[in-house]
């Protein structure tokens, strides 16, 4: 190598490879890994300084090394001089713009560890990638320039870092041959960077003086920083403890990736083990279901394990047949996660087309994938001046605090817990894209902190008990279709032949629980959200549910027919044309709607949306309540 | 490595570190577990290299102990070694695992060799011949044995990335990939293609190959083999399809390879590495990068990859 120019590297292991290589690759295979971050702005230096921990511990070889030399003639920054940004900066577009565009990683080893640094872009619009990065980093170095002190783009680095939970911090003061080594300008910088961070609430980071061009406190302690008494920055990366060990020490947690059955005597969980350490014997807790079991096997290919832990990828068996899916994590049965449906999160949006409050995405956290409404940001973050600014959407690289609902109540814990059952990822359900990335602070709805109680008597118990099987017979239709009379009709039908059946009906329901409620939009979501609810808790009994509400939107009868079991939904159009049900006019409603007395009055002024293929369609017309409610009958009961 | 660590995680308080391969070992065990909750028709690409050998070993103890849920797909050129023949059949055997071998119908007509066709060698054998091979079988997903420290686009694409429909990769639009949030999500006719190896260097590759014995093509290892020289790089005489120029003559070396392709697109490095650990010692003491050896990154200037990459070339 051309050594003329360049600082002698140091991390030459030479020697004991070519006397003993077994007992390097033995060193070797016992080394840890870091992965690090580098943020800074657009001269900093920062790919300057990637290029020189790769040469330094002797990543860079002689051919690329030669073609380094000859780039750095014909389009480097550093004139005659070896530009190592041109190591670093990959693809075609960006070597002619002369700036990083995305993430890219870089890997290195010193006979400590190996690293992999993500290298991300400092400026604005890039915020995405920076945040990509960050969430699989152990570490970041925030890249400073020396003559330029902390900027704007120093606090958003800092703040994404901290955000997306980077516990070790390095302040890495770049340039300072630029400021012939001066003390007090490290010290100023030091003192301002501290006021800054301390409000985030990051109590500790480590400040090093250091020149990636000249390589001053890269591996080794430079001559002209005698001031400084820390200890360089490749020691610093050496020594850091990484999250693992952190993670290994909390309680056991895995969400199930794939159900191994290779035939019928085997059934093993696959998956990655997030959080503790797991060994046969254990006793388990399988979320949301909230069965128990215990670890009989820890079955890995090169034989079974007395212990696993955190980082490790392992198929668990169990001792007991419990259902346990993908997406399900799998706990330590004293010290299991929360399940909810309600989230406070922050948000990082990261595609073009802005946030849609009310929007249906896919969320995809530890292994499962969910539905999920996002509401109007709470606030959003100003991430140069931490300042919460009022906002009724997100755009692209816009970080915000609001409220996710998903369609299921799932296991969980906040992101500072546990970042793999914290932290999710949006994809739109159109274009596939991944739109943003957030992260959970706490669940919204308290009471479900009791997780689901397992109960010995399941649905299908109760249901042979009774000897039927369990339905939802839901009637639809205008006010005065006859739906209530016609479920009367029902019921005494079903009783008759000795099944047990509950009948729920619209007007009555809205004098006890649902009283609260007026005839909103909101609030007919809501009547039949609940209604819905009770009866599945009624047929989970084994009852057969027969309900009549108007039940006017589609949108709320299939989410009803999603909370039960495949079959159980049977949707029965009550069907008489609006003039015919406004004739009869029964209860008087029609009249008063008609006079302005009654608002938001089904078929007058809020409209009604007829099933599209219901299992029965009743033509009031053309059938009596009598001729209608045999034909339902002999539906549910061949 | 677990077979090392056991006796010394036991007498260790309670917890220990990973080590960095057995941390890559489980992400990529993750990646292909991922992918096959997630995917609808899945294949391997196996390319016969130590990199395959490593992603099939990965894929093996992911699923262990159901064998890969998915078949090998050797595309093929006719051009590869015969020794790597020899080791894909044996594999495909030993795993249990459906191989399908796909040759480019067109290439083959038109007899496109190294020899006569330079560049277009690559592309219809190779860059053609995956993209027909991957519409013929309707693969959505599939799985590839590259490493971001091999070639400067590689460190920039994501463990899953995204295909059009064409196979085009598009390098300023990809997908965020942030913790181990994989998104597979896709549009009929796309596709992805999927890294389990992304983050591994071509030393773990070596040191996980010693330490899991992982079988691997024979020219890995030094062995005297009939050679010429042209342009600085030492080709070997495979078979006898190899054209000779006037006055040349096949000279016994004792050679090796670091990376295996083409016979006649792979050059060689005089050795006497014959086992492992005297492979591994000749890498960290060697002085050139890896890919080095082979003609395919010499086109198209610094960005020859890039290129290849965007129009499907893995």
């Amino acid at each position: 190598m051309s050594e003329t120019s360049l600082n002698e590297p140091i991390y030459k292991t030479d020697a004991l490879i070519a006397e003993d290589i077994d007992a390097y690759l033995d060193v070797h295979q016992h080394k840890t890994m870091l992965r690090f971050i580098t943020c800074g702005s657009v001269d900093d230096g920062k790919s300057t300084l990637i290029g020189r921990l790769l040469y330094d511990s002797k990543m860079i070889f002689e051919d690329q090394l030669a073609a380094l030399e000859a780039d750095s003639k014909r389009v480097g920054t550093q004139g005659q001089e070896i530009d190592f940004a041109l190591l670093v900066d990959g693809l075609a577009a960006e070597r002619e713009q002369g700036i990083t565009i995305d993430v890219a990683y870089r890997f290195f080893a010193t006979e400590k560890r190996k690293f992999i640094v993500a290298d991300t872009p400092g400026h604005e619009q890039y915020t995405r990638n920076m945040v990509t990065g960050a969430s699989t980093a152990d570490l970041a170095v925030i890249l400073i320039d020396a003559r330029k002190g902390v900027l704007t783009q120093t606090r958003r680095h800092t703040y994404l870092c901290h955000l997306l939970g980077i516990k070790n911090i390095v302040l890495a003061v770049n340039k300072m041959d630029l400021v012939d080594y001066d003390q007090s300008i490290f010290n100023r910088i030091l003192m301002s960077y501290r006021a800054f961070a301390s409000e985030l609430g990051i109590t500790h980071f480590t400040a090093i003086p250091i020149s990636g061009f000249k390589g001053d406190n890269i591996t080794t302690l430079s001559e002209n920083t005698p001031w400084y008494h820390g200890v360089s920055l490749m020691e610093h990366l050496e020594t850091v403890e990484v999250a693992d060990s952190a993670a290994a020490q909390k309680p056991f947690r895995m969400a199930v990736q794939w159900v191994n059955r290779p035939n019928l005597d085997f059934r093993g969980f696959s998956g990655q083990i997030s959080s503790g350490v797991i060994r046969p014997g254990d006793a388990v807790r399988v979320l949301p279901s909230g069965k128990t079991s215990t670890v009989s096997r820890i079955v890995t290919m090169d034989g079974d394990l007395d212990e696993a832990l955190a980082g490790q990828s392992v198929t668990l068996c169990f001792a007991d047949e419990i259902d346990c899916s993908r997406g399900d994590v799998i706990t330590i049965a004293d010290d299991p996660v929360e399940c909810a449906d309600q989230f406070e999160a922050t948000l990082v949006w990261m595609d073009e087309a802005e946030m849609l409050p009310g929007r249906a995405y896919w969320l995809k956290i530890g292994t499962q994938t969910v539905s999920a409404t996002l509401s109007v940001p709470k606030y959003q973050v100003n991430v140069n001046s931490m300042e919460q600014l009022a906002a009724r959407t997100l755009d692209l690289n816009a970080i915000g605090v609001l409220t996710v609902t998903t369609d299921r109540h799932i296991p969980f814990t906040p992101y500072a817990d546990n970042h793999d059952l914290g932290g999710f990822i949006l994809i739109d359900k159109i274009s596939n894209a991944t739109v943003a990335a957030g992260m959970i602070r706490f669940s919204l709805r308290r009471a479900d902190n009791v997780h689901w109680q397992a109960t010995d008597i399941g649905r299908a118990h109760h249901a042979t008990l009774k000897n039927q099987k369990p339905a939802v017979l839901w009637l639809t239709g205008l006010s005065g279709a006859g739906k209530s009379t016609i479920a009367n009709k029902v019921e005494q039908r079903l009783a008759r032949m000795n099944r047990h059946t509950f009948l729920l009906d619209g007007d009555n329901v809205r004098h006890g629980l649902n009283k609260d409620l007026g005839f909103t939009d909101a609030d007919r979501v809501e009547n039949i959200r609940r209604v819905g609810e009770v009866a599945k808790l009624m047929t989970d009994a084994g009852l057969i549910v027969i309900t009549a509400f108007i039940s006017p939107f589609r949108a709320e009868r299939d989410m009803v027919r999603q909370m039960m079991q495949p079959g159980e939904f049977i949707e029965i159009h009550v069907n008489t044309p609006l003039d015919e049900a406004e004739k009869r006019d029964v209860k008087g409603l029609y009249k008063k709607a008609r006079s302005g007395q009654l608002k938001n009055f089904t078929g007058i002024d809020s409209p009604y949306e007829a099933p599209e293929s219901p299992e029965i369609h009743i033509d009031t017309t053309a059938l009596t309540a009598d001729e209608a409610a045999d034909a339902i009958v002999a539906h549910l009961i061949p | 490595m677990r077979k090392l660590h056991g006796k010394a995680a036991k007498n260790m308080a309670s917890v220990r570190q990973l080590t960095h391969l057995e941390r890559l070992e489980a992400e990529s065990i993750t990646i292909f577990r991922e992918v096959i909750a997630e995917a609808e028709r899945p294949v391997l690409l196996y390319s016969v290299g130590k990199d395959s050998a490593v992603l099939l070993h990965l894929a093996r103890k992911a699923f262990y102990p159901s064998p890969p849920p998915f078949p090998l797909l050797h595309v093929d050129t006719t051009w590869k070694f015969r020794a790597m023949y020899d080791l894909r059949d044996r594999m495909a055997q030993e795993s249990g695992m459906e191989l399908l071998v796909y040759q480019n119908p067109e290439a083959k007509e038109r007899g496109i060799n190294p020899f006569d066709h330079g560049a277009l060698h690559t592309d219809m054998w190779k860059t053609e011949g995956l993209k027909q091979a991957l519409d013929l079988y309707g693969f959505d997903a599939a799985f590839g044995g590259a490493r971001r420290d091999e070639e400067k686009s590689r460190a920039k694409e994501r463990i899953f990335s995204f295909r059009s429909a064409n196979h085009r990769w598009d390098p300023k639009n990809q997908r965020p990939e942030l913790w181990h949030l994989y998104n597979a999500r896709k549009n009929k006719g796309e596709s992805v293609r999927i890294f389990p190896i992304s983050n591994w260097t071509e030393l773990d590759i070596w040191q996980y190959i010693h330490l899991n014995n992982i079988p691997i093509v024979p020219l890995y290892f030094a062995e005297p083999r009939p050679t010429v020289e042209r342009d600085g790089m030492i080709l070997m005489v495979d078979d006898d399809r190899f054209p000779l120029q006037p006055g040349e003559e096949p000279v016994m070396r004792s050679i090796r390879f670091r990376t295996l392709g083409c016979y006649p697109l792979t050059g060689a490095v005089e050795s006497s590495a014959t086992t492992l650990p005297e492979v591994i010692q000749e890498t960290l003491l060697t002085t050139t990068s890896e890919r080095q050896g082979r003609a395919i990154d010499k086109d198209a200037g610094g960005a020859g990859m890039e290129k290849k990459k965007q129009e499907g070339y893995f």
